[in-house]
């Protein structure tokens, strides 16, 4: 692959509730805050990705809402409605086909519509949307045959959600910062066993931005390049029923490859900094698993040795994670976002020191059915 | 510029998309709905190239790409695989919590069914015998099978 | 560095308006097989797959993870791109770019929509802006109509000079074995036809559709074995500038058609696109847009597309046939439309176009139409581009 990497970013803090801010004005913030961190204008912008989903946003044709603000004018763009480190990879393909930047923004305002019905419209209409299977159900069951599976614990899941919460204390940008114990969270709701409350991530309202740039037009930015060593996806199967719901397996493809492409023979030891998409605690773990830190049945072990903490060997959202804000599409963007603040040794009081490669993770369709994979490094 | 906006109520407009569905249920789940409803029968079908039995049934295997054509009579029990008991209520759920969603490895079966189960939850666990229990009317729906019960 | 993209297969399903025999999943898988069967390609050796449609229309939220089945996408890269009417020609752009990228060497691009399953006006409704223009210019007549009135009292144009176009596509639709509407009609039936809103009439305008189309984009080295003439994609181009239909100016011309032409032509060094295009797919939703529309092209000034249509020469045997295929007019499964242009002007240069083939094709040319008054151009060719 030739070389390209990301030159800007730019997202939000992400809220519950964005009072005065519509989509389009998110959009013109963080393109604006993208073009600004790469010291880039308008007409540096080669080419526009918009990603946004009709469901969320209660609107057909979703990307007609931002198409001016993300600098589109007048320009090739382009829709991808999945997960932001999807429409980013897309991103990557047009600059790698020949132009010289790409601008990606991602946009989601979970507080306008239902998230139930909305992950609920994500399941067969004949087979099991009339069952009122939705994200966190479905979910449920996966954390539920993972436990069977590999006896990964409730409290193994919860300290996940202690870390990623106290994570958050750190990132300006992050919705729930929290001082949490596991008790807190073994004592917290129940919602769908064995998911409480805290083992779940919020609703969120925010948009992120990425730039990416050919080598050239990466030379020009105000910051040091984050270069794009390997990206790739895969998806599953889409009947659970079908799925080993236990093993994420589209996930170890994806990684694998990713890591071919980067040249990563040990991620454990060559990989410095993980942010990946842990809608629920069970899924750090897990994914922790697919990607290969560690053997089968043994995430639970990782994260409860404290492997993944901010001082730890293999610190794993140190942003807080999906846990501490769900902005649902815009959420695997901001995972690229706090990777590459990261190996720009911008990211303040959460920085890692000497982090020089680092994994960004995102996810697409019932309990993971699609991953995403990045791996993005300082040199 | 004043930050007006701080002294007001915001404004926002409630609105619903609402656009009536009809999907097709297709040949190969038209047989296996209409077999629920008529005969309380429960069918899979086999995939020739990798032996996989299916259910729902599927005109094509996902893994292989090829059509399918042989059915199979599943048994009306299996083994819950997975398993969780809902605590929260919404609309979109077919019954009152708490009920339980389950994979259940139906005998002869290669992959699981997801239904629910509404009763005797304290004895749920993964590898119970749980049986299906067909709804009195039934119209071609994946809940004319009511629910399952544990055995 | 940019590879070289040609597509090597296509495959459509017979259009209709409704099929209740198969699910969404079946409808896609028809159109698979019949591109895989068309290119022998296996689907083991698709490297990824871009799927699209508008989830409205079958309230299928995640279409590329609950298409898996029918897409052959099993432990496969596959991405959803969705941008309205232009859909089908924005996933065509990006199989392209994820071969041109140089990750993938064969791409599956999958078009599809099953109108039956909803109110396509209801669900058109919402691509308006739900606070300013959803009571207003909710969905696609009302802006449409806008323009034709503009347009006739502009340049005298007539109902009649529109109807010959509708006349032509479905003269056009007869020779394509794939098209929904096949029954030839007369410029009596169409100024007879229901008036929905002036001066667009019911056999104006585009029918709704369940159908799929895929198509195979292979890259230079692999799509020379694969196909014996493969259809080179020399240039693509987009603009979906605007958001609001009150900002868009209904006197002018299509604005965003006239730069993404400008811009496909440039790329390709196109400059008399009349002498130099063989054939074209262009994605007129309604009669008016084959008069209006292939101005913004360039094809003719200002107010001449009627006498350039009358005079023949968009249809077959003529200078610069428009549609063999029938065009959006006779087949609308929305968001396969755009895919069926494209995979329409491949076959004409592969030269499979049978009943429908208009003679040494050299040089095609695609449009895509949609959004808030959107467009997208490719120019595809028998050459490999420089």
């Amino acid at each position: 692959m030739e070389r390209i990497a990301i030159v800007g970013v730019g997202q939000t803090k992400y809220e519950a509730r964005k009072r005065g801010e519509i989509f389009y004005d998110m959009v013109y913030e963080v393109t604006d805050k993208a073009m600004k961190d790469a010291g880039f204008t308008l007409g540096d912008i080669d080419n526009v990705i918009t990603v946004s989903n009709d469901f969320w946003d209660g609107r057909t044709i979703s990307c007609m809402a931002v198409q001016e603000v993300a600098g589109a004018h007048d320009k090739n763009v382009s829709t991808v409605e999945g997960d932001g480190s999807f429409g980013a990879f897309y991103g990557a393909m047009r600059v790698l086909g020949g132009f010289g930047t790409t601008l990606v923004v991602a946009h989601s305002k979970g507080s306008e519509g239902d998230s139930k019905v909305i992950t609920n419209a994500m399941f067969d209409p004949i087979y099991h949307r009339p069952l009122g299977l939705d994200a966190i159900s479905s979910s449920a069951l996966q954390a539920n045959v993972y436990m069977e599976r590999s006896g990964v614990t409730e409290e193994e899941f919860a300290h996940v959600s202690v870390k990623n919460h106290a994570n958050a204390k750190n990132n300006p940008y992050a919705q729930l910062p929290m001082e949490l114990t596991v008790d807190d969270v073994m004592r917290s709701k129940r919602i769908a066993d064995p998911l409480r409350l805290l083992d779940c991530s919020p609703v969120s309202d925010g948009a992120a931005a990425i730039i990416i740039a050919n080598e050239e037009r990466a030379g020009k930015a105000l910051k040091p390049p984050i270069w794009i060593k390997g990206v790739a996806h895969c998806s599953d199967a889409y009947f659970l029923g079908d799925r080993d719901l236990g093993d994420p397996r589209s996930l170890r493809d994806a990684s694998q490859r990713a890591y071919a492409m980067a040249g990563v023979s040990d991620p454990l030891h060559e990989i410095d900094i993980v942010e990946l998409y842990d809608a629920f605690s069970y899924m750090e773990p897990l994914w922790l698993e697919g990607m290969g830190f560690c053997d089968a049945g043994q995430g639970g072990k990782m994260v409860e040795r404290g492997i993944t903490t901010v001082d730890g060997e293999l610190p794993v959202n140190p942003s807080g994670g999906v846990l501490s804000a769900h902005p649902v599409l815009v959420a695997g963007l901001a995972r690229i976002i706090e990777v590459t603040l990261q190996l720009r040794s911008e990211a303040s009081a959460r920085q890692i020191d000497g982090a020089k490669t680092g994994l960004a993770h995102g996810i697409n369709g019932p309990c993971g059915q699609s991953h995403c994979v990045w791996i993005l490094g300082k040199e | 510029m004043t930050n007006w906006f701080e002294d007001v109520a915001e404004l926002t407009h409630k609105g619903q998309i609402k656009v009536p569905y009809t999907w097709s249920v297709g040949e190969v789940g038209s047989r296996f709905l209409v077999a629920l409803r008529d005969q309380k029968r429960i069918l899979g079908n086999r995939c020739g190239q990798c032996r996989t039995v299916f259910v729902p049934p599927r005109n094509r295997c996902g893994k292989c790409f090829g059509e399918i054509h042989e059915w199979i009579e599943l048994g009306d029990e299996g083994i819950v695989t997975a398993h969780t008991i809902v605590r929260y209520n919404h609309p979109i759920q077919p019954t009152p919590t708490p009920f339980a969603y389950a994979i259940v490895k139906l005998d002869g079966a290669d992959v699981g069914f997801i239904h629910i189960i509404k009763e005797d939850l304290g004895r749920l666990k993964n590898g119970v015998r749980v049986k299906a229990r067909f709804s009195e009317s039934r119209r071609g729906h994946i809940l004319d099978i009511d629910s399952f019960t544990i055995i | 560095m940019a590879r070289r993209v040609a597509i090597v297969g296509t495959g459509q399903t017979y259009h209709r308006s409704q099929r209740l025999d198969v699910n969404g999943r079946e409808l896609i898988s028809e159109a698979v097989i019949r591109c895989l069967e068309d290119c022998e390609v296996s689907i083991k050796d698709v490297d990824a797959i871009v799927i699209g449609n508008m989830d409205h229309f079958e309230s299928i939220n995640y279409v590329d993870a609950w298409s898996v089945e029918g897409s052959g996408g099993h432990m496969k890269p596959i991405m959803k791109v969705t941008t309205g009417g232009t859909t089908g020609t924005s996933v065509a752009i990006a199989a392209y770019y994820h071969v041109a990228s140089g990750l993938f060497d064969r791409v599956l691009a999958i078009g599809w929509e099953k109108n039956s399953e909803s109110d396509t006006s209801a669900a058109i409704i919402t691509c308006s802006d739900p606070i300013w223009d959803r009571f207003s210019y909710a969905g696609a007549i009302p802006s449409l109509a806008t323009e034709a009135s503009a347009y006739m009292e502009q340049y005298g144009v007539t109902q009649e000079d529109a109807a010959r176009v509708a006349v032509r596509e479905r003269a056009h639709a007869g020779n394509n074995p794939y098209a929904h509407l096949r029954k030839p009609i007369t410029i009596e039936d169409v100024m007879n036809s229901p008036m929905l809103a002036y001066p667009i009439k019911l056999l104006d305008v585009c029918p709704r559709t369940d159908g799929a189309c895929a198509v195979v984009f292979a890259a230079e080295g692999v799509a020379e074995k694969i196909a014996l003439t493969p259809a080179w994609i020399k240039s693509t181009s987009v603009r979906h500038s605007t958001t609001w239909f009150g900002d868009v100016d209904y006197n002018t011309g299509l604005v965003s058609l006239t730069r993404a032409s400008k811009e496909a032509f440039e790329k390709t060094g196109i400059r008399e696109s009349v002498e130099e295009i063989d054939v074209c797919e262009l994605y007129l939703p309604y009669s008016y847009a084959g008069l209006k529309w292939i101005e913004a092209i360039g094809f003719c000034g200002p107010g001449e597309g009627p006498r350039f249509v009358s005079e023949g020469n968009t249809d077959m045997g003529g200078k610069l046939p428009v549609n063999p295929s029938g065009g959006v007019m006779s087949t609308n499964c929305i968001g396969a439309t755009g895919l069926i242009r494209v995979a329409e002007a491949a076959i004409q240069i592969m030269g499979k176009a049978e009943k429908r083939q208009v003679p040494d094709v050299k040089t095609a040319f695609v449009t895509g139409f949609g959004g808030c008054w959107w467009s997208d151009a490719m120019v595809l060719g028998k050459k490999k581009p420089l």
